[in-house]
């Protein structure tokens, strides 16, 4: 390691917390059962790893976006189940959690170049969901807040658009199917949602088709061609001298 | 270390600076720096330039090469499979073509490779976590293509290979420029989501080094809305995929050319033996080796594996000697620490201010340089150290409601907000604390046009390659370079495949590469690939017995 670089980094890396010593705080916390004390203020996911967990499944991204370490805890005396991710929560005193490694959750096969979205397009390739039940343990299980529900009454109603609007920032944990006393796999139901509007709701962009012409007849290719031959000091000079639109905007606008 | 609901006292004394001086600062903002004042910033603040961090590689193909140390540890370390625990004589996936990697690139040349023919029953997609965890899953801010009319991919191109500091393989750099818009097209065939406006443009942004507003993004949730798609599309083709079976070392045959892959079962431990006649390395990045010590936002499994197994196996790397650290890592809470805050923060009006609540460098310059300007302030003080001693400065979010409206920030940075609030922090009322964190690995294994690697029979494509960014990537081409030579790698793959015969498959390249170790007199303690990092507690490991 060197002086200079890592002046100011001498903690980050992946945290690797300290052995308990006689100042840090710690919290007991229940891993499927067995008590560690672990130090408070970490993710559940470090605090397994504290505890000396080396994770292969229920273990992703680590920052909130693949849904692969789903979590379910119940803290002692409480009745109510918590569902959150290993990654994102941070450990409470007696708590007992387990993470799902795996959602078993069958997802329809369908071809989308040959869907026709129609009101009543998801309820024939998911029929399950008329099943619900509005019970909204869905939504109380999502680790993003999302009211999946919500989303599934819409499918039910057919409304493409707003299932996909409303589910837009699932990820996919799979944590609803598994409480869903339905059967729904609501996460398999609102990507098909999603993929219908995209591809055939959204009114598309006529600036993307006519640049796909011009590429299409070489328009560019004898411009980017000489910007290739070009001189180094030239295409410096050129690049040091091109307007940059957000400046001249003041922000990066949109 | 405790938890504490939003900022302690001290943090919000600062905070109150930037809000007294937010209108002057909108008002006033830095200009960017000048191509000098941009140099001497890097080699005064940027890891890249900093002694000690890199050293030269003693062993192999590109001897004599400066890497950064954690890269040279793990290419001077020994083979992790040594060649006689394996029977090659059983082979147990026998297909046309072996894609190393679950993630962006791998997926894309999947379904390009089927396009082109290759039967699905052909094709095997090894992964080492699930289908889909990989950094493409977490890239926010968005893609580049110029499709504007006040655009052209010639001033893409400018963008990429100015950025890249005129280091970037010029045909690479053209096929990423020129294949943007045809990207962004299939992503519509798709059903990717993006952000429109009523008449269906793409809402576009500018990003860090881009001369024209011309970032595509799907609210900050891009990379996930992409790959959600692409793994649908490969699911409903039922293209095979084999979860948390890393390949750890390619195979070859008698002609020198690559040949398959051994693949890992991590649940079971044992061995696959993988015959393919064309092999895409779709492996991805390697910030969970925490390069110069930095924090990280890559995913658990980022760990440079192509790397080491293509370099067993006799290809080049180019431009390991960079790494980027992205500007606007997490600083607080100490939970998020290096975890991501996307760019387009700043792409929307976001500006960087020290514990005075000024600002001190143009919001979107390259990545490096405004990494290294933060870095700057940070080391002389200007910064703010948090209760843990993570140092950083301001990133003043409140400015983009002021700038495009109430509401802005929820509608266009849900996963952001919802990131903070679990903490106590509303960043439409009070800014974030910022430090650079690693991010990209620029360089990696070199290919051509075609996605050729050096070795016969190997094609790489995304984070894993090198050449395509130089030695400094631009925001928002990292999701659309997995896209284009993912593509790209599974059609040239595919014409390949009609012509490739494999011969007698052998490992000897590892005794070879053992050997040569031995010979350049380095002594390894460890093997590679490494597979997953190690981040199980001090203790835990120091008392931990290897009996059963």
């Amino acid at each position: 390691m060197t002086k200079e670089g890592q002046v100011l980094i001498e903690k980050p890396k992946e945290s690797k917390a300290k052995n308990v010593g006689e100042k840090t705080e710690t919290v007991e916390v229940f891993i499927m059962g067995k008590s560690y004390k672990v130090p408070a203020g970490l993710t559940i996911m470090k605090a397994l790893e504290y505890a000396g967990y080396r994770y292969i499944r229920g273990c992703g991204c680590r920052a909130g976006f693949c849904g692969a370490c789903s979590t379910i805890y119940r803290k002692e005396d409480e009745q109510k189940l918590g569902f959150d991710l290993a990654c994102q929560k941070v450990v409470e005193d007696n708590m007992y959690l387990v993470q799902l490694p795996f959602v078993p959750a069958s997802k329809a096969e369908y071809d989308i170049d040959k869907i026709v979205p129609k009101d009543s397009t998801i309820m024939g390739i998911y029929p399950e969901i008329a099943r619900c039940v509005s019970c909204n343990t869905c939504t109380k299980s999502c680790p993003q807040d999302i009211e999946v529900m919500k989303y599934i009454q819409r499918a039910v109603r057919g409304d493409i658009s707003k299932c996909a609007e409303i589910s837009f920032d699932c990820i996919q944990c799979g944590l609803c199917a598994m409480r869903c006393p339905a059967d729904i796999k609501h996460y398999h139901v609102s990507q098909l949602a999603r993929r219908l509007r995209g591809k055939y709701l959204d009114t598309k962009s006529k600036n993307l088709a006519s640049r796909l012409k011009e590429i299409e007849n070489r328009k560019y290719d004898s411009e980017i061609e000489k910007l290739i031959k070009m001189d180094k000091n030239e295409i410096m000079d050129l690049y040091k001298n091109r307007k940059i639109e957000a400046e001249e905007e003041g922000e990066g606008g949109d | 270390m405790t938890v504490i609901e939003g900022y302690p006292d001290y943090m919000l004394k600062s905070i109150k600076l930037c809000e007294d001086k937010r209108e002057k600062n909108m008002a006033r903002p830095v200009k960017p720096m000048s191509m000098k004042a941009r140099e001497e910033m890097l080699k005064k603040y940027h890891p890249d330039y900093m002694e000690g961090t890199k050293r030269e590689l003693k062993v192999g193909k590109d001897k004599g090469m400066l890497l950064y140390n954690g890269i040279v540890d793990l290419l001077e370390s020994r083979t992790v499979i040594d060649s006689k625990d394996i029977d090659l004589s059983k082979i147990d996936y026998d297909v046309d073509l072996l894609i190393i990697g679950g993630g962006g690139a791998g997926t894309v040349a999947a379904l390009f490779a089927y396009e082109s023919g290759v039967p699905k029953d052909r094709i095997l997609i090894v992964t080492k976590l699930r289908h889909g965890d990989a950094n493409s899953m977490m890239a926010q801010g968005g893609i580049q293509a110029a499709d504007r009319q006040e655009d052209s991919p010639s001033l893409h191109y400018l963008d990429i290979y100015g950025g890249g500091h005129f280091t970037n393989k010029p045909e690479l750099a053209r096929a990423l420029a020129l294949d943007a818009p045809g990207i962004i097209n299939w992503h519509e065939q798709l059903g990717v989501m993006y952000d429109r406006h009523e008449d269906g443009e793409f809402q576009e942004l500018s990003g860090g080094g881009t001369c024209r507003n011309r970032m595509h993004s799907c609210k900050d949730y891009s990379g996930m809305e992409m790959m959600r798609n692409i793994r649908d599309q490969a699911r409903n083709l039922e293209i095979p995929v084999l979860e948390f079976c890393p390949v750890a070392e390619l195979i070859m045959d008698d002609k020198g050319q690559i040949a398959g892959g051994v693949a890992f079962n991590l649940e079971t431990f044992e061995y696959y033996v993988i015959r393919a006649k064309a092999t895409i390395l779709a492996t991805g990045g390697s910030g969970r080796l925490h390069l110069a010590n930095y924090p990280t936002t890559n995913h658990y499994g980022a760990t440079g594996d192509g790397l080491i197994m293509a370099y067993h196996a006799g290809a080049n790397l180019l431009d390991l000697d960079t790494i980027q650290i992205h500007p606007t890592g997490d600083a607080y809470p100490e939970p998020l620490v290096g975890i991501l805050s996307t760019e387009k923060i700043r792409g929307l009006g976001a500006i960087p201010l020290n514990n005075n609540g000024d600002p001190f460098v143009f919001p979107l310059e390259p990545r490096d340089v405004e990494s290294a300007a933060l870095i700057k302030e940070c080391k002389e003080d200007r910064g703010i150290v948090t209760p843990t001693g993570m140092p950083g400065v301001w990133l003043d979010t409140p400015m983009i409601e002021i700038i495009h409206g109430e509401g802005t920030i929820e509608a266009k940075l849900a996963g952001e907000v919802r990131k903070f609030k679990r903490f106590g922090i509303d960043m439409a009322k009070q800014p974030i604390l910022v430090y650079p964190t690693l991010h990209y690995q620029n360089g990696g294994v070199e290919i051509n046009e075609k996605t050729e690697t050096i070795l016969p029979g190997l094609f790489a494509a995304g984070e894993v390659t090198g050449g395509v960014h130089g030695k400094n990537r631009l925001m928002g081409n990292s999701l659309l370079d997995f896209n284009v030579f993912g593509r790209r790698a599974g059609i040239y793959a595919a014409k390949y495949i009609k012509k490739a015969k494999i011969g007698k498959l052998t490992l000897n390249h590892l005794d070879k590469f053992n050997k040569m170790l031995e010979q350049a007199n380095i002594k390894p303690k460890k093997s590679a690939p490494i597979i997953l990092p190690e981040y199980r507690g001090e203790m835990a490991i120091s008392r931990a017995l290897d009996i059963f």
